[in-house]
């Protein structure tokens, strides 16, 4: 157990752990309102997008991939499930089916593209987030819907408690979205052999490919696996913001491969975990968080979120350059 | 010995595409086709006097956003805050117009304006210079040190102007961004020239075959005695000293400046820059077939117009010609691959 802990101690999501602590007490202690389970609860509402995509995305990273298309996938497929849901009488079954079933089919198109032209991921997605969000936008005329059914606008809520004054604390759709995506995640990279065969792509895909794992159907499960979540995800948000507007969310997917990579997931795959895209997440919505509860204009706020992103990236990569060395003076002391 | 065996071969193509080379010459083959196609559907209402001229003030923006992505993407990097480091400078060029540049026109006038228009550059070069140091020194993957980067210089500009417009330049911009020297737009002719130093650069200089070499393999090209962390360096203040001219013509374009300007040309550069035949995994491309990659896009850009299909169904037909070049690559491959085994 205690060579558990100390294994775990030098692991980088401990490090990112620690920062996430320490700012959280600095922030509980110089803010009025930091430390409430209201304003948790504010903050896990608002970050559900973007963090259910990092759920996604983190399985395309692990897997050695990279997919810039998913903000377009949502769009569309929040679209086309909302535009269903306004002609006919289709209850959250037909509005979850066609989102996930849409954002799924995009998916699986991205990983056949990636696999089948053989360049690099970031070119074919980037290239396949013009074609989508183009389509989506010539398509519905950049017209947004603002109407939602009743049903949908009240969405899925359970009081679990009430504050000193009364007011309640609501679990939402967005929560259960959230906890949903990251625990799928957990099971996915963590519980299947699917998962371990993911991992082995992203870390060596020619040994991989070599033991026989097809990389066509792993892709089809990391990126089938990002259109699922950003269908998810979709729905979730349409719902939160009571409309759909399809150039909404196209710009946003940088903000959430920042996400997946400060919790420490390596662009070059075969690391990452689903801990670590949490807290790094969790560190990203405390920054910008407590930087509006410390009073800081929000004009500056993106210059810090960059500051802290880049400190970050470069500790990671100091870390991994001690650790090569490291293993490099075993090998020379061992021979 | 490949000379010898094209000349015995009289006549055919064979002998143009490799003096042209197979990326380019498959780049004009496309450019010819659609020339062809849009000149048959519009005819004169594309190719006329006032079409071509359009085409000649917007193409330039991209085209040097798109030489700054260039540059990284040769060395097997990327550059993600080019956009932000273009607006950056705008609006420090901006800025010291209104503090430095007399009203009235003289030596002054002048003088000063390339004081701010020299200093806006240096600041790239001072951008570039971190991009690259965090790159090579602390070996961050480009990816993430530019994002960051991106970040960080775009909340800069918005922390400085709150998100505002600055207007009111000297007439000089007005005239860099809207003016033509018999017949052709000034920003055409600043485009060709920094598109031809370019070329010179990468092709024909060290510091080019550096930047190729470090694309292809950055361990064996240390192994040969390269400082490769000095090159790397160099590639990012070329990136961004680039993004900061095609910040200036932006700004003299729209006669204004803003931290989120020109945000969706991004990825877009990347389009170019790949649909050019630059290896996005680094070591190969030209500046020619970046050229005439973004002849092609403009060209379908300004058609759509004129047939007045939406601006967005652009973007599709550009990520969809892409996908569609890379995938007749890929079946050229497979078919050579067969024959060879037949």
């Amino acid at each position: 157990m205690r060579s558990g802990l100390r294994a775990f101690a030098r692991t980088h999501e401990a490090r990112l752990l620690a920062v996430t602590v320490l700012l959280f007490v600095f922030l509980s202690f110089a803010t009025r309102n930091f430390f409430s389970i209201q304003n948790g609860l504010d903050l896990l509402t608002s970050y559900a997008f973007p963090g259910m995509l990092a759920a996604g995305l983190v399985v395309v990273i692990v897997a050695g991939g990279l997919d810039i298309s998913f903000t377009a996938v949502a769009s569309i497929a929040q679209f086309l499930a909302v535009s269903a849901i306004g002609r006919y009488d289709l209850g959250w079954a037909g509005l979850c089916g066609i989102a996930i079933g849409s954002g799924l089919l995009l998916g699986l198109l991205n990983a056949i593209l990636v696999t089948w032209l053989r360049i690099a991921s970031i070119i074919v997605t980037i290239a396949m987030l013009n074609v989508y969000y183009g389509l989506l936008m010539f398509l519905s005329h950049g017209n947004s819907i603002n109407t939602l059914p009743g049903w949908y606008i009240d969405g899925l809520s359970w009081v679990i408690g009430a504050d000193a004054h009364g007011n309640p604390y609501i679990l939402n759709m967005q929560i259960l979205g959230l906890g949903l995506s990251f625990l799928l995640t957990w099971l996915l990279l963590n519980r299947t052999t699917t998962g371990r065969q993911l991992r082995a792509l992203g870390g060596n895909p020619e040994a991989a490919k070599r033991v026989g794992f097809s990389t066509l159907r792993l892709n089809m499960v990391a990126y089938g696996y990002m259109g699922f979540t950003a269908g998810l995800a979709s729905i979730v948000e349409a719902q939160v913001a009571g409309s759909v507007v399809p150039n909404m969310l196209v710009g946003r997917e940088l903000d959430v491969l920042a996400a997946v990579v400060l919790g420490g997931a390596s662009l070059l795959g075969g690391i990452g975990s689903v801990s670590g895209t949490f807290i790094g997440l969790a560190l990203l919505a405390m920054v910008h968080n407590g930087l509006i509860l410390l009073g800081v204009s929000s004009f500056w706020i993106d210059c810090v979120t960059g500051f802290v992103f880049l400190t970050a990236v470069a500790t990671i990569a100091w870390e991994r350059r001690r650790q090569r060395a490291a293993i490099r003076r075993t090998i020379v002391a061992a021979a | 010995m490949s000379a010898v065996r094209g000349a015995s071969r009289p006549g055919g193509l064979a002998p143009v595409i490799r003096r042209i080379g197979v990326v380019n010459s498959r780049l004009t083959a496309l450019l010819l086709l659609l020339v062809l196609v849009f000149g048959v559907v519009l005819g004169n209402a594309l190719f006329n006097g006032a079409s071509i001229r359009s085409m000649a003030y917007q193409l330039p923006e991209l085209g040097i956003l798109s030489l700054a992505m260039m540059v990284p993407l040769l060395s097997g990097g990327l550059d993600l805050s080019i956009i932000s480091t273009a607006n950056l400078v705008a609006l420090t060029v901006a800025f010291l117009f209104h503090a430095l540049v007399p009203h009235q026109p003289g030596v002054l006038w002048i003088v000063m304006q390339l004081v701010a228009i020299l200093a806006g550059l240096a600041l790239a070069c001072v951008i570039g210079l971190v991009n690259g140091l965090i790159i090579a020194r602390l070996e961050v993957s480009p990816i993430l040190t530019t994002l960051g980067a991106m970040t960080l210089v775009k909340g800069i500009s918005i922390g400085l102007t709150h998100g505002n417009v600055v207007t009111g330049f000297p007439a000089t911009m007005v005239f860099i961004g809207n003016g033509a020297i018999a017949g052709v737009p000034l920003v055409m002719l600043i485009f060709i020239a920094v598109a031809a130093v370019m070329s010179v650069i990468l092709n024909h200089t060290s510091f080019g075959h550096l930047v190729t070499m470090v694309g292809s393999n950055e361990e064996a090209t240390r192994y040969s005695g390269v400082h490769t962390k000095r090159t790397l360096v160099k590639v990012y203040i070329a990136s961004s000293l680039l993004a900061g001219i095609g910040g200036l013509i932006m700004m003299a374009r729209f006669n204004s400046a803003n931290a989120a300007y020109g945000e969706s040309y991004l990825l877009i550069t990347i389009l170019a820059a790949v649909l050019g035949g630059i290896s996005p995994s680094g070591g190969f491309g030209k500046v020619t077939g970046l050229v005439i990659a973004l002849v092609i896009l403009q060209l379908i850009s300004t058609a759509f117009n004129l047939m007045n299909f939406s601006q967005f169904l652009t973007l599709t037909i550009w990520g969809g010609t892409l996908i569609a070049v890379a995938g007749l690559g890929r079946i050229r491959e497979r078919l050579r691959f067969l024959q060879r085994f037949n």
